[in-house]
């Protein structure tokens, strides 16, 4: 044989290699192009907004756009004293125009944001700026109200300078940057983010604690069945799943309200007085008991299936080799259904971390979790940047989750009903 | 689940034990959903069993509901159901043929990267829904479609795709190519071959999808709330609405109908399902 290996070649002539690759090209642009309208699509109307949430999140340049001059003007200005004439004239100028705009009541939302007590003192410096005279307006500005001859005032202006801003995240965790540019934790009695967190993740970990408690046994029971049996009992796993979100949180109220029917039961069989009925709702309570029987369908699918595929005799040989039934479960059963757990688990973590409808509707105060927060500003404070970067750092944990997801279980093994 | 004879007493008791505890979540499970029934044909205006009605007294029970749900004045149902079977409707034929499609493409083994893409595509069905809803809201509200149908058709598209890529792909993983082989061998093109061969044995799948994209989206609250104005207004946020505000013993009407619409779904899915196993060759 000699040295060169001779190329197998087509009837055309080119090398067979070639030919493959070309075909083969052929075939991945031929199922790319299938799926380029859903993802072209996806990208352009999701993807690319949850970016845009990005940008929100971080975007500061609305002050910067409204005070230009007086930016300029302070680059110089260290900090330590009142600004000079200089940086005062600029800001004066700025402000006239924004008055001229009627901007100027976003410019002290805005600013209040940074610190308390912009409001009021930018009202008044919009009435009393219609009778300023020409020139030295530091004296005229600091006369309208003594917190403008404050340099805290001027300092907190200026850390709007910047057009990004990591404040929105700080404050998601009850944090800001104080006077010196440390970042420090707001006062105890005023931390209300970290407590939702907390809260949520509190409840999403009890919510699927006592979804796998409760899901075990059934799915167990499902499993062995004969499927006569097995496919009537499986209806009451389907239904809910299949029932709209609203109608079963409404049936939760109806059950749940003080003159609801648990509480009428209570009263009846006498556990508890006539007129010391519980708050079973508007509460943590009510929270916990809804998600869990809302969200448990979705651990018990998951379990089924896994638990469908493992074959009994396995149960019975355990025994045999002298395993009492607890052993024999213990070692052989439960170890089984280890992926199954994975997959219950982590969805109906990733599903109860991010719920909105229920905890609203049965939550209360105390039974709310940060999705409601971010709901909250999204409709009504409408602080959506801060909104957005709530909404990201949820985002960025079940993403996490989502990863542990798919080592563990594989997206591609989701199943459904 | 009956023991054999030999079974030793505790573990008799114990099995009794584990039953009784099936059954108690069982319960727990479904009973919530059937005390909307009896309570929606109250004649009262409260939202527990009235004396008459535990006495079963004819006269406590009434259709009083119902007609105020169809005929009452100022009544946001109608509106509401139109507009929710049609936002359904749309969102449905756009999810099943997007989804289709993509599915088709990802089940080729010739696909690049799979994984990466398929992340993408079931993406929104993992994103928690209020982050999904201040997205879509930041892009329809820049495309201009906020407060319009053609918004909401396309939110819920969005959401219900990854349901629809997910049972279809499940599908052809048990599809037998040479079928589609055979065809082309024998003249047909592509498109014809997808229609009269691949298509009716996918169909099964691509139905199912469908329906999980219709509950998806006749049942989503989320996305809608920020996206509908009083025009838009579906079932589930008159729903919201009413369980916010008052809870009105129509709600428990509008209920009781959702429940017979979602059994009516859950049978027609749950033989769809059987069908296909039995299609995939799966013996029970």
């Amino acid at each position: 044989m000699s040295s060169e290996t001779k190329q197998i070649l087509t009837t055309d002539g080119i090398p067979l290699e070639v030919s493959l690759k070309k075909a083969e090209r052929k075939n991945k642009i031929k199922a790319f192009l299938l799926v380029a309208p859903l993802l072209f699509f996806l990208i352009i109307t999701y993807v690319f907004p949850i970016g845009d949430m990005l940008l929100r999140s971080v975007d500061d340049k609305m002050v910067t756009q409204m005070l230009p001059k007086t930016f300029k003007a302070m680059e110089n200005w260290d900090g330590q004293e009142l600004p000079e004439e200089e940086v005062f004239a600029a800001f004066h100028e700025d402000f006239l125009k924004l008055v001229e705009e009627k901007r100027e009541g976003k410019l002290s939302t805005q600013l209040n944001y940074t610190k308390n007590g912009f409001k009021s003192i930018i009202k008044k410096l919009r009435r009393a700026s219609k009778k300023f005279e020409e020139g030295n307006y530091k004296e005229q500005i600091m006369s309208v109200h003594k917190r403008w001859a404050d340099v805290e005032y001027w300092r907190a202006i200026k850390r709007r300078a910047p057009e990004v801003t990591n404040q929105k995240y700080l404050k998601a965790m009850d944090m800001y940057t104080n006077e010196e540019g440390k970042i420090v934790s707001v006062e105890e009695d005023r931390r209300i983010h970290r407590v939702l967190w907390l809260r949520t993740l509190e409840i999403a970990f009890f919510v699927t604690v006592f979804c796998f408690l409760m899901a075990y046994p059934i799915a167990h029971l499902l499993a062995t069945l004969p499927m006569k049996y097995s496919n009537l009992l499986m209806i009451c796993v389907l239904l809910p799943f299949w029932t709209s979100l609203l109608v079963r949180t409404a049936s939760w109220m109806i059950l749940l309200q003080q003159q609801g029917v648990v509480n009428d039961f209570f009263v009846g069989i006498g556990l508890v007085a006539d007129d010391n009925r519980p708050e079973m709702m508007y509460n943590k309570t009510g929270s916990y008991v809804a998600m869990t029987q809302i969200l448990l369908p979705f651990m018990v699918l998951p379990l089924y299936s896994v638990m469908k595929t493992i074959s009994p005799s396995l149960m019975r040989a355990g025994k045999s080799l002298g395993g009492t039934p607890f052993i024999a479960f213990w070692k052989v059963y439960f170890p089984l259904t280890i992926p199954g757990i994975g997959a219950g688990c982590l969805l109906v973590f990733i599903l109860a971390i991010g719920y909105y409808i229920t905890p609203a509707l049965v939550g209360g105060a105390s039974g709310t979790l940060i999705s409601n927060q971010i709901a909250f500003h999204m409709k009504s404070t409408l602080d959506w940047s801060f909104a957005s970067a709530m909404g990201l750092m949820l985002l960025s944990g079940v993403l996490v989750i989502y990863w542990l997801y798919n080592k563990i279980v594989g997206i591609d093994n989701i199943k459904l009903g | 689940m009956a023991l054999p004879k030999y079974t030793e007493p505790h573990y008799r008791i114990w099995h009794y034990i584990y039953l009784t505890i099936c059954g108690a979540v069982f319960f727990f499970l479904i009973a919530p959903l059937f005390v909307i029934f009896p309570l929606s044909f109250n004649a009262e205006e409260f939202l527990s069993f009235s004396e008459g009605m535990k006495r079963l007294d004819p006269d406590a029970f009434s259709l009083r509901w119902y007609k105020d749900m169809i005929y009452g004045t100022k009544n946001p149902w109608g509106l509401a159901a139109k507009n929710s079977f049609i936002i359904a409707i749309f969102a449905t034929i756009g999810s099943v043929i997007l989804g289709t499609v993509a599915a088709l493409g990802l089940s080729s083994r010739h696909m690049p990267y799979k994984g990466l893409i398929m992340a993408v595509l079931i993406s929104p069905m993992i994103v928690p829904l209020i982050i999904s809803g201040v997205a879509i809201f930041f892009f329809m509200a820049k495309a201009g479609l906020a407060a319009t149908h053609t918004g909401i058709v396309l939110a819920h598209i969005i959401l219900g795709t990854p349901f629809v890529v997910i049972t279809v792909t499940a599908t052809l993983s048990g599809f037998d190519h040479s079928v589609t082989r055979a065809a082309a061998s024998l003249g047909s093109d592509p498109v014809n071959t997808f229609m009269k061969i691949t298509l009716p044995l996918i169909l099964p799948g691509v139905i199912s999808g469908g329906l999980f994209a219709f509950v998806t989206s006749f049942d989503e609250v989320v996305v809608v709330l920020f996206l509908a104005g009083l025009e838009n207004t579906t079932i589930p946020i008159q729903m919201w609405t009413g369980l916010r505000e008052q809870l009105s013993p129509t709600i428990l009407a509008v209920a009781t109908c959702l429940i017979i619409l979602s059994t009516l779904i859950l049978v027609t899915a749950e033989l769809l399902r059987r069908r296909s196993e039995r299609l995939r060759g799966i013996n029970q």
